[in-house]
This record gives structure tokens, C-alpha cells and sequence, in this order.
């Protein structure tokens, strides 16, 4: 029994990692860059749903598309005042700067909200309990919610303009320059995108543990092994990879002491790194 | 016996810092200046070094592994020893990938140190740290001597890997680092064994990074794992080494002592703020450094210093 209760926290985790690593993974094959602000990107977006929530006394279901959007806005705005005009050099600039710009979003958070934890409601919630196992009904929200979202994604992907763009360059950068894709447009969709897809990531993470300025950081190394794992670039493949680093950390904890959960996510990276370097899905083409 | 009170007190703890900062900037300065290797792993290099020497040096203990007793000077070699082991693993399994990976890997690493640096208290005595790790002859001198002493022995570790890095800059060896940062695949073609050269100049940074964590647990006589969160051991020597100009020794060195000199400032400023604030200041900190990075890397990403955009080139000499 206890082997699948681990099996459904590790679901519940693996969908907020692949909420996560979808952006990273999208951001990462468009723009080409390895965007260390990530994880913190998600904290961010956990607090300005605490912000609508808390301060305004917004409903969780009204906080939640606002705080999508926030987190949105943010991307966009640090893109165009800073990555915009780094673009021009080298990738490793980039890195170098998101890197600065996670800690000044951490500290910035830290400011505002203070160093101790946070929740969006006070009291604790009973599991509903069937067959000898036990879910919370958050993480039934959870679990909904991020299905609802990738569906939404690969509508989007699938069927708009934009959408076929950002896979378009995603593929191929320069044949899909050459046939006169805006690609300034192209990044700014995918900063919002990816960032509302975390934001709300981040939202799911503070609803199942509780927000805190490192939650984000935490998490930053499974999203990348989750990233990896599916094929950079490759928005489908960050869903298997996600589920897989979810699972495997939850599952890890019978054989392991917890404390060494995230370097069950590294190792599982540095596998899949020198065995299949285009990850599980890729094609093994690039 | 001296004690070192107010100013030269301050002057000296300050240099001392600044020193161990500059051997941290100047290792960085060879895996990043010079061959373009992208570790953001340096707060695990640097507690490795730190738990090494102090294991070896510190008096027996039941609480953590050793308390060797032994020499200074042996905890210093055993440091960069230690040190350099882990980055020979490490780069056993990583140098091999793209930078940006090699760079998600290091962190990946620094974690894990970090988790083990807390949970394995048989080694380390987990979060409640190592106490009392002297400085070199400090009974010998009395407090405010060896203080002086420590100073000047970190600043001529820092000459000496100063005067060993430039040569090795100049030296055929330093020629083919920079050819591997500039183009690979040329260096590759050119019959070099580009995997091999990565890996000297990796193990290489990260002794040095080892031997400034061993000067540091001697320094403050006291090290646990909250000295080596990521914000300030990477953090501040990547905005160091970019300050001061990567790929340049003396811009490392220089960026070391402006940025610290920066951050100790910031200190002096928090301090003015309210006590209700006091918690906030570290944040405050950070947040001020970040924003100086992002303008250091718009305005002039190339250092104070310069030095991988101006490469003096005079005519194409034979190289290697």
C-alpha cells in the first residue's frame, strides 16, 4: 500500500515539475537559453497569487489567472529590460544574468514578504481516505488543474498561428526565420506562455507544502532534469520527463533517507545526459 | 602580545577576506577566463576544502570524523588534495557535456555536497558545524599576531597562484585553454585533446577554490553548512570575476577586493536601517549585488579590466 501512496504524491509532484518544466523546456529550445531563474519565477508566481489572495481577499479561483498573468508580465518585463538586450551575445551571458536575476527576485520577495513561510488559508485539511489510502483534495485541485492546462497548452500549440510559430523555431531556428517568422513576437509569446504555465506551477507547489523564498530555488534542479529528460525544446516530452522525476523522488524515499530526494532528480539528469543526450523522446536527430 | 582593535582591526579582517576572495575569483578565472568552463558549483568546491582541512587540523572529537591534529600546512595541501579529487569525479562525468549543462551539473553538485555536508554528522557533524580550528601558531603568537600572520600568509598564497597563473597563461599550455574557449572543434582538429585539457584547468580552479575554503575555516576558527549557501560562495565570486574582467588574473584579484569592498559597504548601509528591518538586510544585500550585475553585464560586460574582447593580437605567431 504504501508503494502506491507514494505513487500519488508522486504524480501530484510530477505534474507541479512538469507544469514547471514545460516553460523551461520551451523558453530553452526558443530562445536558446538555460534560464536559471526558473524555479524562482514560480515562487514569484506562488506569492503574487498570495498577494491576491491574502491582501486583496480574492477567491483562490479569481487569484489564480490573475496571478498567471502577473507572473506573465514579470517575464515579459525582465526579458525586455534585460535578456532583450543581452540576446545579442553570447548564450552564456544570458545564463549568467538569470542566474543574478533569481537572487533578485528572491530578495525581493524576502523584502516584501519576510524570510518565514506563508500559506493561502490557516487549518488543516483531512485526506479523503479510500481503500486504505489518503489524497487531499487539493491535490485532487492539483491534479485537475494541471491536466486543464497542458490540454490547453496543446491546443494552443496545435492550432493557433503563434502556436505552430513557437514550435516552428523550436525546431528549427533559421528555416523558420528564413520563411518570415517574427521572432521577437514569437519570444515574447513564449515568455508568456512559459511563465503563466509556472506561475501557476508555483501556485500548485505553495498549495501542497507552503510558500517560503527557496521553494522556487529547490525546485529549479528536478525541473531541469525534468527538462532534459524529455528532450529540450520538446514541450510533450517535459510531461513524461516531469512525471518520471516526480515519481522517482517519491518512490526513492524507500530506499533512501529523504534528505537526499533532489539528488535522486540530479543523478537520474547526469544518466540520461551521457547515455541519451536528446533525452527519452528525442529523436536523436540534433 | 598585541590585540588588534578599531581600525587596523577592521583593515586587516578585511584584506584577509578579500584575499581568500581573490584565490576563489582567480580558480574561477581558469575554468571560466580561461577555458570557458561554466561552474557555478564554487560554494561546493570551496566547503570542501574548508571540512577537509578542518578535519585534518582540529584536535580528535567523538562528534565528527578525525580531528587529526596535524599541521597547518598539512591541512592546506589536504584541502586542495580533497578538493581537486572531487573535481577529477565530477569532471569525469560532466566535461564532456555543453556548457550550459556542465553548468545545471554543478549546481546539481554544490546541493548535494550541501546534503551531505548536514545529514552525515558521523563526517561532519551535520548543521552544528566544526568548532575551533586554529590559526597557524595562534598559541605561539598570542590573538593579535596571528592575525597578521594569517593575513600575509593569505596574501602570499594569493602571489604565489598570482605569479603560477600568469605563467601558465603565457605557457603553450595557456595557449591551447584559450584556443579550446574560442573554438573547440579547431582545437580539437588541431590534434589537441580537448576533453584532457578542460579536465587540468577544471581539477586545477577547483584546488585553488579548495585551499581558499581551508584559509577560511582557519580564518573564522568556525565552519558549518550555512557558510556555504550558493547566494554568497558562487554568487558573489561569478559578479567578482565579471566585475573585474574574466580571462584577466589581475582583473580577477581587483574585482575580488571592489566587489567585497561593495558588499562589506552594503553592510554599513543596512545597519542604519531600523531594528524591525534588521531581518530584511540580508535580502536588501543580495538584491543590491544582483542589480549591480545586471548593469556590469549591459554596460560594460567586459570588466574593469577587459580581457576576453581585448585580446592584444600582433602578428599570427606559431603558436603551439
Amino acid at each position: 500500500m504504501e508503494i502506491v501512496q507514494l505513487l500519488i504524491y508522486g504524480i501530484v509532484l510530477g505534474s507541479i515539475i512538469t507544469l514547471g518544466a514545460i516553460g523551461l523546456s520551451l523558453i530553452y529550445g526558443i530562445i536558446r537559453f538555460a534560464n536559471f531563474a526558473h524555479g524562482d519565477m514560480m515562487m514569484a508566481g506562488a506569492y503574487i497569487a498570495l498577494f491576491f489572495v491574502v491582501t486583496v481577499g480574492l477567491p483562490m479561483f479569481v487569484a489564480f489567472p490573475l496571478a498567471m498573468a502577473g507572473g506573465a508580465l514579470l517575464a515579459v518585463t525582465i526579458d525586455q529590460l534585460l535578456y532583450r538586450r543581452l540576446r545579442r551575445t553570447s548564450p552564456v551571458i544570458l545564463l549568467i544574468s538569470s542566474f543574478g536575476v533569481a537572487l533578485v527576485l528572491r530578495s525581493l520577495i524576502q523584502l516584501i514578504w519576510g524570510p518565514s513561510i506563508h500559506v493561502y488559508e490557516q487549518g488543516i485539511k483531512l485526506p479523503i481516505r479510500f481503500w486504505g489510502l489518503g489524497i487531499k483534495p487539493d491535490q485532487l485541485y492539483i491534479l485537475g488543474g494541471s491536466v486543464a492546462l497542458v490540454a490547453a497548452l496543446h491546443l494552443f500549440l496545435k492550432y493557433t498561428r503563434i502556436g505552430k510559430a513557437m514550435r516552428a523555431l523550436s525546431d528549427n531556428s533559421a528555416l523558420a526565420q528564413a520563411s518570415g517568422i517574427d521572432t521577437e513576437r514569437v519570444i515574447i509569446w513564449t515568455w508568456v506562455i512559459g511563465a503563466s504555465l509556472t506561475a501557476a506551477a508555483g501556485i500548485f507547489l505553495a498549495i501542497d507544502t507552503q510558500l517560503h523564498p527557496v521553494m522556487g530555488w529547490r525546485l529549479l534542479l528536478p525541473l531541469f532534469a525534468a527538462a532534459i529528460l524529455g528532450g529540450i525544446g520538446k514541450p510533450y516530452g517535459a510531461i513524461a520527463g516531469g512525471m518520471a522525476i516526480g515519481i522517482a523522488q517519491e518512490m526513492s524515499t524507500l530506499v533512501i533517507t529523504p534528505a537526499y530526494k533532489p539528488a535522486v532528480a540530479f543523478a537520474l539528469m547526469v544518466i540520461i545526459l551521457l547515455v541519451r543526450p536528446a533525452g527519452l523522446l528525442g529523436g536523436g536527430t540534433k | 602580545m598585541i590585540e588588534l582593535v578599531g581600525i587596523p582591526s577592521i583593515l586587516v579582517y578585511f584584506v584577509t577576506f578579500a584575499g581568500i576572495f581573490g584565490l576563489l575569483t582567480l580558480g574561477l578565472n581558469l575554468q571560466w577566463g580561461s577555458t570557458g568552463l561554466f561552474n557555478i558549483g564554487i560554494a561546493g568546491f570551496f566547503a570542501v576544502g574548508a571540512y577537509a582541512s578542518a578535519i585534518l587540523t582540529t584536535d580528535a572529537s567523538e562528534s565528527y570524523l578525525g580531528g587529526a591534529g596535524l599541521p597547518f600546512i598539512v591541512g592546506m595541501v589536504g584541502a586542495m588534495l580533497v578538493s581537486g579529487v572531487v573535481a577529477l569525479i565530477i569532471g569525469l562525468i560532466t566535461l564532456r557535456l555543453r556548457a550550459d549543462y556542465l553548468a545545471i551539473s554543478t549546481i546539481g553538485i554544490a546541493e548535494i555536497l550541501r546534503l551531505v555536508l548536514k545529514n552525515e554528522g558521523w563526517l561532519t557533524n551535520g548543521v552544528r558545524g566544526i568548532a575551533g580550528i586554529d590559526k597557524p601558531w595562534a598559541d605561539l603568537l598570542g590573538a593579535g599576531w596571528a592575525q597578521i600572520v594569517f593575513l600575509a600568509v593569505v596574501l602570499t598564497a594569493l602571489g604565489l597562484v598570482y605569479v603560477a597563473f600568469e605563467r601558465a597563461h603565457r605557457s603553450p599550455w595557456g595557449r591551447v585553454l584559450r584556443a579550446i574557449r574560442e573554438n573547440e572543434a579547431t582545437a580539437q582538429a588541431s590534434g589537441k585533446n580537448v576533453v584532457r585539457f578542460r579536465m587540468e584547468a577544471f581539477v586545477l580552479g577547483s584546488m585553488i577554490m579548495g585551499l581558499a575554503g581551508g584559509l577560511y575555516a582557519h580564518f573564522f576558527g568556525f565552519i558549518s553548512p550555512e557558510a556555504f549557501e550558493p547566494e554568497l560562495a558562487t554568487f558573489l565570486i561569478w559578479v567578482m570575476l565579471i566585475a573585474g574582467g574574466s580571462g584577466n588574473n589581475r582583473g580577477a584579484i581587483l574585482g575580488a577586493f571592489v566587489v567585497w569592498m561593495i558588499w562589506s559597504g552594503t553592510e554599513l548601509l543596512t545597519n542604519r536601517l531600523p531594528a524591525d528591518m534588521a531581518t530584511q538586510a540580508g535580502a536588501l544585500r543580495l538584491l543590491l549585488i544582483g542589480v549591480l550585475l545586471q548593469v556590469i553585464l549591459l554596460t560594460r560586460p567586459e570588466g574593469i579590466l577587459g580581457g576576453r574582447k581585448r585580446r592584444r593580437q600582433p602578428a599570427p605567431t606559431p603558436d603551439d
